[in-house]
């Protein structure tokens, strides 16, 4: 009864690696599981308990709806990823003992006015038609939504129906992802902040106040401090924070199996409501006004959930860049840059299709377009309207 | 007093807000209404007083001479406050406070959520004191969460407020006065305890000779030696505690210890639960204030100046929320913040408190001895085993140190994510202190790096429809 | 498991528990109406099911939640009694049938 069972020391920095990841969040986390599933020595260097966490603060979504409008490659990408995940569920859950939850009940695009909902209908024909007809999807009006969802509030006038769209736990999955990881032989190591990264010719140092790791590689998956690390090694990631608030009800009676855009019902009966999209800099506050604005949104879509009660919220950073899309990038003899928001959407093709061709040295040609080259040609008006 | 019972009629602005209508909340607002300030006096109980003088009000003569002298003064310190403008607003939580300059806030202004009878409003005060008290040291034994189980100071509240006996066997658990304060108080309305089993450490008081007669010197001391002698005269004592694990069927609890190594184990109705009292710091922790580890009282604190400056300088904190000392020592800072806090708006000169700083500083002697004795050892603040870490959650130890062995966990939010522990409508308020303990005995570092959960508003739980009425263009006036 | 140590001072407050007629005084909390009265199981919870009773009384802990005059998830200890007021104990949420209220 006293005192705490034996338990492993923690782990030390080893001198060398074939693989240093940069950031434990859900990025570097699947891109590390990735890698070693390949046989390569990983390790992950991640930052204190209270670091920026994006993987900590977001809603879960597997989402394609929308996404890669006017940008094929991403639609794409994004699809090939979702359409990965359930077998990347039952890896990750065979491997680690924890399911990270993935629905299978489709998504809706709610639009809260005749005008949003016609925006919504014209981009998604304009997707489809930009992509092959890729992205199977259905209009749903007023009646049609009030059958489906009886709940629905009578000002909604319709949604925008995927059955591409999923939803996974996103904590679970970072918990089951950390778990293969340690079972797979890879060193986590939190509270390893990289101060400096150096290129080595052969390869690179990596400086941490708790010491110095020698890695062949090097994987920058550290969200906003990519920004400052991708210089040291000649890359360049542009990245600033765009806060999202969002609000977490008590655990209620399950009535929405379906994920959706702003609000989502978790498996053991929580609500996640969200979220906001605020220029706040580096303030993870949380606001009553912006709140106040979520919960009346929330009301109008489901006004039932009156009395429901809110028990937690966060405040979380996007790590976004000046188009919105993400960045993946590679230079010298083997320095990764990824900077995405999406790290739920695309962990499939994080740990599968990325850490392929982190193995074999070569950025894959689908990620090309990609590279953060695209953004210097970008006129200076058009990045500062993003 | 002006008692409120509806958010609409607030002001909108006030020069000094009070949270928390314990003794030290009392005297705040009893010093800003005498300065003529404009003062909000907001409180989640029924009437003021706080948990140490609950009830105290209602109470009959007979109920007030069992509860002591202590409790009945809390008469007179409330009806101190009668024919002073100070706007009362009982039943009301407090969900957030943003201190002055942050999300937009002008510098010298601090914003309120408040919530009561199915509303809610934000308000705003130049000076806000924070005077919310402590909450009992969560005690997580097996077996804490099961009915007929409860805190010694719910049952003293159940006595204060509803004059309510065991009317069945009881057995008192745990460590500290109160847990003495309140056989003594049963024993004294007709009800006797079945047994206390006691887990002070064996050896804390003789180690100590030298303080323990200057603490059987104040006051407190020689109350409190009088105290044990009548209880320990009716109530059978167990000394040396451990191992403690409570059971439940349909015929009642079962509680197990072990005595000297020996297993024990009684049957009984009601387990009173009490291993002292920690700051309650959910608001001052989501306000942002800096938070310390206090190694002696083996508690967090925040981080305070000698007239309860917090590290916002809108925002000074009073009474135990600021570190455990007692109701007299609370009156005493209450009053000092709040002067501090008019002097820096100027609605009171700049000048020394003598009164209350020696009052203050009275009440403080002994304080060291009491914490020497009665802060429980590190594995009593913990849960072990098949103890429920998480009640809300329902996540037992073990299953915490078996992920704990696998993976590297950075800290107390990463071990919530991971497990879910603090996620449930108490925020964390019950297993967070545990939490952090764990993680630093885990992780062999000091609990003040560990840290504790981010917490955010609203810090208590408010409805979407609560929320959402903030939106309203009405609301925002 | 609690009785009054002393007399009312006043008539009694009439609510239900459950739909049973109880008494409490004015003044009492639900909470300490409802212990008075003889309840042990406030709720069930929503991850274990496992019954529950007050057990801080002072707002913290969150274990009395009981459901009153139809709304779920009141604070039993922070809400006082009053005559008439409809009482439930709250279930486990998947014990409700899936029924959004």
């Amino acid at each position: 009864m006293t005192g705490l069972p034996d338990l492993p020391a923690a782990q030390a920095l080893p001198a060398t690696a074939d693989v240093a990841v940069i950031g434990g969040g859900l990025v570097g986390a699947a891109v590390a599981w990735g890698l070693l599933r390949r046989g390569l020595r990983v390790v992950v260097l991640d930052e204190g308990d209270l670091a920026y966490r994006a993987s900590r603060g977001n809603f879960g979504l597997v989402w394609v709806q929308g996404k890669g409008l006017d940008f094929p490659p991403y639609a794409h990408l994004t699809r090939d990823s979702a359409d990965a995940w359930p077998g990347f569920d039952a890896a990750l859950t065979e491997a680690s003992g924890v399911s990270p939850m993935l629905t299978r009940a489709g998504g809706y695009g709610f639009c809260f006015s005749q005008a949003e909902l016609d925006k919504a209908a014209a981009n998604m024909a304009r997707l489809a038609q930009q992509t092959g007809g890729r992205f199977a999807y259905r209009m749903v009006g007023a009646e049609e939504l009030r059958r489906e969802l009886p709940w629905i509030g009578p000002e909604i006038p319709g949604a925008v129906h995927t059955e591409l769209d999923r939803g996974a736990n996103p904590l679970y999955l970072l918990r089951g992802l950390h778990l293969a990881i340690a079972r797979a032989g890879g060193v986590l190591l939190p509270d390893h902040k990289v101060t400096r990264l150096a290129e080595t010719g052969a390869g690179y140092t990596v400086e941490t106040k708790a010491g110095t790791l020698s890695a062949g590689q090097v994987v920058l998956a550290a969200g906003l401090g990519n920004a400052a690390l991708a210089p040291m090694v000649g890359l360049t990631a542009p990245v600033r924070p765009v806060r999202g608030q969002i609000l977490v009800t008590e655990r209620i009676p399950p009535f929405l199996n379906a994920v959706t855009s702003v609000i989502r019902q978790m498996h053991e009966g929580s609500c996640l409501i969200g979220a906001t999209n605020e220029e706040a800099g580096y303030d993870t506050g949380t606001l009553p006004g912006a709140q106040a604005a979520l919960a009346a949104q929330t009301l109008r879509l489901v006004p039932a959930l009156e009395h429901v009660r809110i028990v937690r919220s966060w405040g979380a950073l996007r790590v976004m860049t000046p188009d919105g899309l993400p960045i993946y990038d590679r230079a010298g003899p083997g320095a990764w840059l990824i900077t995405v928001h999406s790290g739920v959407t695309l962990a499939p093709m994080h740990c599968e299709r990325l850490s392929a061709a982190i193995a074999h040295g070569a950025l894959p040609e689908a990620l090309a377009p990609f590279s953060a080259s695209r953004l210097a040609a970008m006129p200076e008006a058009a990045r500062a309207a993003h | 007093m002006n008692r409120l019972d509806d958010l609409r009629r607030l002001r909108p602005l006030y020069d000094l807000a009070v949270i928390g209508a314990g003794p030290a909340g009392i005297a705040a607002a009893r010093v800003a209404a005498e300065a003529g300030a404009s003062v909000l006096l907001a409180d989640l109980g029924t009437a003021p007083g706080g948990q140490i003088w609950r009830g105290v009000t209602q109470a009959p003569a007979s109920r007030l001479a069992a509860l002591g002298a202590d409790y009945a003064r809390g008469h007179a310190a409330i009806a101190a406050l009668d024919a002073l403008a100070i706007d009362y607003m009982p039943q009301t939580a407090v969900w957030s406070l943003a201190p002055g300059g942050s999300g937009g806030l002008p510098e010298d202004l601090q914003e309120l959520g408040l919530r009561a009878h199915g509303a809610t409003r934000l308000i705003r005060a130049r000076r806000v004191v924070l005077a919310t008290g402590a909450l009992e040291r969560p005690m997580p034994l097996d077996g804490w969460t099961l009915p007929q189980v409860m805190t010694a100071g719910a049952g003293q509240i159940l006595l204060k407020s509803a004059g309510l006996l065991p009317s069945g066997k009881s057995v008192l658990i745990g460590s500290g006065p109160l847990l003495w304060l309140l056989a003594a108080q049963y024993l004294r309305l007709g009800h006797r305890p079945q047994m206390i089993l006691d887990t002070t450490p064996p050896g804390r008081l003789s180690r100590q000779p030298g303080q323990a007669l200057g603490f059987l010197a104040t006051g407190y001391g020689r109350k409190g030696l009088g105290l044990l002698a009548a209880v320990r005269a009716r109530v059978p004592l167990r000394s040396g505690v451990t191992g403690l694990r409570i059971a439940r069927d349909e015929t009642g609890l079962s509680v197990h210890w072990a005595e000297h190594g020996r297993a024990q184990h009684l049957r009984t109705d009601l387990a009173l639960l009490h291993q002292g009292v920690i700051p309650n710091l959910s608001l001052a922790r989501a306000a942002g204030c800096a938070i310390a580890w206090d190694a002696a009282q083996a508690a967090f604190r925040p981080v305070t100046g000698a007239a309860g400056q917090s590290s916002h300088p809108g925002l000074r904190i009073a009474g135990d929320g600021a570190g455990i000392a007692g109701a007299e020592a609370a009156l005493a800072s209450g009053e000092i913040a709040a002067a501090a806090a008019l002097a820096e708006i100027g609605l009171l000169p700049e000048a020394p408190r003598p009164g209350a700083e020696r009052r203050l500083a009275r009440a403080l002697r002994g304080r060291g001895f009491l914490d020497r004795v009665y802060t429980p050892p590190p594995e009593a603040r913990r849960a072990q085993g098949a103890a429920l870490a998480c009640r809300c959650e329902e996540i037992r130890a073990d299953t915490l140190d078996a992920l704990l062995h696998e993976i590297p966990v950075s800290g107390p939010n990463q071990l919530k994510s991971h497990t879910r522990c603090g996620m449930g409508p108490c925020q964390g308020r019950m297993c967070g202190p545990g939490i952090s303990e764990t993680l630093a005995a885990q992780q062999g570092r000091p609990v003040e790096e560990i840290g504790y959960f981010r917490l955010r508003s609203p810090v208590t739980p408010v409805t979407l429809a609560e929320l959402a009425r903030l939106a309203e263009p009405e609301a925002a006036e | 498991m609690f009785k009054r140590s002393d007399d009312p001072a006043s008539a009694p407050v009439r609510f239900t528990f459950d739909g049973r007629q109880m008494t409490a005084r004015a003044g009492d909390s639900v909470a300490a109406a409802l212990l008075a009265g003889g309840v042990t199981r406030f709720r069930d919870t929503p991850v274990g099911g496992a019954p529950r009773m007050a057990y801080c009384m002072m707002g913290v802990c969150f274990d009395c939640l009981v459901r009153i005059d139809g709304i779920p998830n009141r604070q039993a200890c922070l809400e006082p009694v009053t005559e008439g007021m409809a009482v439930e104990r709250q279930p486990a949420p998947a014990a409700t049938g899936g029924e959004l209220r």
